[in-house]
């Protein structure tokens, strides 16, 4: 171990955040008596979330050039039998990764903020959110046990609901912040599971005695029948796991919280819902990638799953109108895409993928909230266009974002995305040939979307003065004189343009040490007998030059360049064309519309067969047979029996009499008789 | 032919006192004093039987029960008769019918 970790040092890269938050929270805000002011709640965060930064851009100095690791306990919170609840930290390759990625994209998403929020009443209670979301962010990237991942899971899932119901006043945002409340409980059930499951059978939460103990894990069969057949445990636990992935990371069934999350403020859609929050489901895969590589079935799992979510996803991306929706969807997608490189065994060009995408969407999302400020909170495509010339360096940055999101070669998306593709493209598991179909057709319809968002919003005809809602804007700032976009104060930009240097250039610097060196090497574990993607795709590496050359003659370019030039000849060319093709194909235009019909079953069969079976047991199984029969019927019960046995209290003597003669009689008649019956019965 | 008293006689002689007792305790609804003497009885009847085992079996232990049981009896009348005293004192009757506040 490293001199240059140590845990004084790793405690402070949460613990400044939350410092950050706490001031900014409590005496910034009403609660705390408003005592510190609008710039100082600002700078103490920047400040806390910039020490952060520093430092964990230290610590992945130190472990990429020195090799320095880190893996102890600092505090054990409890201990209940033998299951130990600890506070402690395991940083590594990935870790530090991650702790750059979260810090870095936090960093920016503050100093954004003073721009954006600049009119909003609630700015302090902001910074302190954001804070506190990567204070959280960072505990569960830096965990070395499964509790705190668990913590820092449910924690950011809390900033989460607090940030998209931000303006809670809007009822749409309580709709979409209790709905992302809800999805994720549904995950986190299976990820606590699977937790669960883990300490049942392990005995332990520390990430380095579970996976010690994994191959024992992988023997156990589940004493369970699971769909009606046998089934090992480690699938289980790996299903169990990924259902939470699932939830925060937002893969198809539990997707539908993610566009709704749209609702709250842009700066956290860009740091929380585009660029760190959702990729913890994928983290964490990679870091339980010991126990993945044991269960092909959890791993095709994955696999589908992914895939379904790259290609179904980027559909809805192509239809929606609200900028950020469309980012949303494309979020969607991409996570998608990392799932699938998950499912595939290719743990690392998953996190690689997740890194240069928390860049780009990052970028992407911040560019959008740009437009969206210069548009004076208009953010219809179909009334934005030709902004280009408006706000010059928010177009610069957004059509790199752009160009990095569709995989143009040597942008840092074209690294990781074709890295996907090849690695499922070697992968055997059951169902990776749907997911090659799924990833490549995802690459056209990325594309596709991309640019018909980047067309309408910054080429062709300045329709923004055709807006019919523009007058009737909740957040109209004074701006109402004159309708021409402007260009973003220099905190919005600054990030801007600091977001899209490593959106183009991170791809090429990392490939290489990422994928195919040794930065992961202990971190994700990969059974490469049993799953050779990573080989084979290291075999077929010649350094990022030639991958970027050799891919002008594959499929995926051409695929991404066809899907640029259909928005191309669609938005600016030919512009009455989607609208013939929405009539001519209207059925699925309306499917999409409804998308997919899953918030309709969400709410209209899960929500109200949910409640339907909770009035049921309510009404049925709570107030009949608990309270009815069980509490108030065994009272009932007793004040019955008095009721019929007072009567024998008559207080006349002679009934008491009565009763006593009689008892004597049965009494004598038992014992004279009882000799008798029993020797006639042993006769 | 001789009449000889046998066991027999007298534990009839005490069950039919006894059961003139049990049935003076259900038939007389008016006077508490009848009702203490029916008990009584009851006890005669029980001494009755006791004597008579005790002659019959040639044990004198049922003799000395006897004698405890009048002792326990002649106690036992004496508390009742206070205590209906003292009833009549309060309630002004006597009447088996009307005093029911044994019950709770």
């Amino acid at each position: 171990m490293s001199q240059t970790l140590s845990a004084s040092t790793l405690l402070a890269v949460p613990l400044a955040p939350l410092a950050g938050a706490l001031l900014a929270g409590i005496l910034g805000t009403k609660f705390g008596g408003n005592w510190i002011g609008r710039r100082l709640s600002h700078s103490l965060t920047i400040l806390g979330v910039l020490l952060a930064f520093i430092l964990s851009a230290m610590t992945l100095k130190s472990v990429a050039m020195d090799g320095a690791r880190f893996n102890e306990t600092l505090y054990t919170w409890m201990v209940v039998g033998g299951l130990k609840m600890e506070v402690g930290f395991m940083v590594d390759g990935l870790t530090a990764m991650m702790m750059c990625v979260v810090t870095f994209v936090s960093l920016m998403v503050h100093i954004y903020t003073i721009g954006y929020m600049e009119e909003d009443e609630g700015y302090n209670r902001f910074f302190a959110y954001i804070s506190l979301f990567t204070f959280s962010m960072l505990m569960l990237v830096m965990s070395n046990n499964m509790l705190q991942l668990f913590f820092g899971w449910e924690a950011v899932g809390l900033v989460s609901y607090l940030l998209i119901g931000f303006w809670f006043n809007k009822p749409t945002a309580i709709f979409a912040n209790m709905k992302a409340f809800l999805v994720n409980r549904v995950g986190d059930f299976g990820f606590i599971l699977g937790i669960g499951l883990i300490a049942a059978y392990a005995g332990t939460l520390n990430y380095t005695e579970v996976f010690g103990k994994a191959s024992q894990l992988a023997a156990i069969e589940f004493p369970w029948y699971v769909l009606g057949q046998d089934a090992m445990l480690i699938t289980v636990i790996c299903i169990c796991l990924f259902i939470g992935a699932m939830g925060k990371s937002a893969q198809f069934p539990l997707h539908v919280w993610l566009p709704d999350s749209m609702e709250g403020p842009t700066p956290i859609s860009a740091l929380i819902h585009a660029a760190t929050m959702v990729t913890a489901g994928i983290f964490m895969v990679a870091r339980m990638s010991p126990l993945y590589e044991l269960s092909d079935t959890a791993l095709s799992f994955v696999l589908v799953i992914g895939a379904i979510t790259a290609l179904f996803m980027g559909f809805l991306g192509i239809i929606q109108n609200d900028i950020k929706r469309v980012v949303a969807y494309s979020t969607l997608s991409q996570l998608g895409y990392m799932t699938v490189a998950l499912g595939a065994s290719a743990y690392s060009v998953a996190v690689f993928h997740l890194m240069t995408h928390a860049f780009f969407k990052a970028l992407l999302f911040l560019g959008a909230g740009s437009v969206i400020m210069g548009m004076h909170h208009n953010q219809d495509i179909r009334w934005m266009g030709g902004v280009r010339k408006y706000m010059p360096i928010t177009w610069i940055t957004s059509l790199l974002g752009s160009l990095a999101l569709i995989g143009t070669p040597l942008f840092a998306g074209f690294y990781s995305k074709d890295s996907i593709i090849e690695a499922v493209h070697e992968s055997h598991l059951w169902g990776a040939g749907f997911a090659n179909f799924a990833v490549l057709a995802g690459v056209f319809v990325t594309a596709f979307y991309s640019f018909r968002m980047y067309f309408l919003v910054f080429h062709g005809k300045e329709r923004f003065d055709q807006n019919p809602d523009a007058h009737h804007d909740d957040h109209g700032h004074g701006h109402d004189d004159h309708h021409e976009p402007h260009e973003s104060p220099w905190v919005v930009t600054v990030p801007l343009v600091l977001l899209a240097i490593p959106s183009v250039v991170i791809g090429y610097m990392t490939i290489q040490p990422m994928l195919f060196g040794d930065f992961f090497k202990d971190a994700i574990f990969v059974d490469a007998a049993k799953h050779p993607v990573m080989e084979e795709l290291a075999q077929a590496f010649h350094g990022p030059l030639a991958m970027a050359l050799h891919a002008f003659s594959t499929l995926p370019f051409w695929l991404a360049l066809a899907g640029v030039a259909c928005a191309y000849y669609m938005y600016m060319v030919n512009p009455a064309l989607p609208a013939a093709i929405k009539r001519s194909v209207q059925p699925i235009y309306t499917l999409l519309e409804n998308k997919y019909y899953m918030d309709w079953i969400n709410e209209n069969i899960l929500a109200r067969g949910a409640r339907a079976l909770g009035t049921g047991l309510w009404k049925g199984g709570d107030q009949a047979v608990i309270d009815g029969s069980i509490v108030n019927g065994s009272w009932k019960l007793v004040g019955w029996v008095a009721g019929v046995v007072r009567r024998l209290q008559s207080g006349y003597l002679y009934h008491y009499a009565l009763a006593m003669i009689v008892g004597v009689l049965v009494l004598m008649s038992w014992f004279v008789t009882w000799p008798m019956v029993n020797d006639w019965l042993s006769r | 032919m001789t009449l000889t008293l046998t066991l027999g006689h007298y534990l009839t002689l005490g069950a039919m006192l006894f059961a003139l007792a049990v049935v003076g305790i259900f038939l007389n609804r008016k006077n508490l004093i009848v009702l203490l003497m029916a008990i009584e009885l009851m006890l005669l009847a029980v001494n009755l039987n006791f004597v008579a085992f005790s002659h019959y079996l040639g044990d004198m232990h049922g003799q000395v029960f006897v004698f405890f049981i009048l002792t326990v009896a002649a106690a036992e009348s004496a508390i009742g008769l206070a205590i209906l005293v003292l009833l009549f004192r309060n309630k002004s009757s006597i009447n088996v019918d009307e005093l029911n506040t044994l019950k709770g």
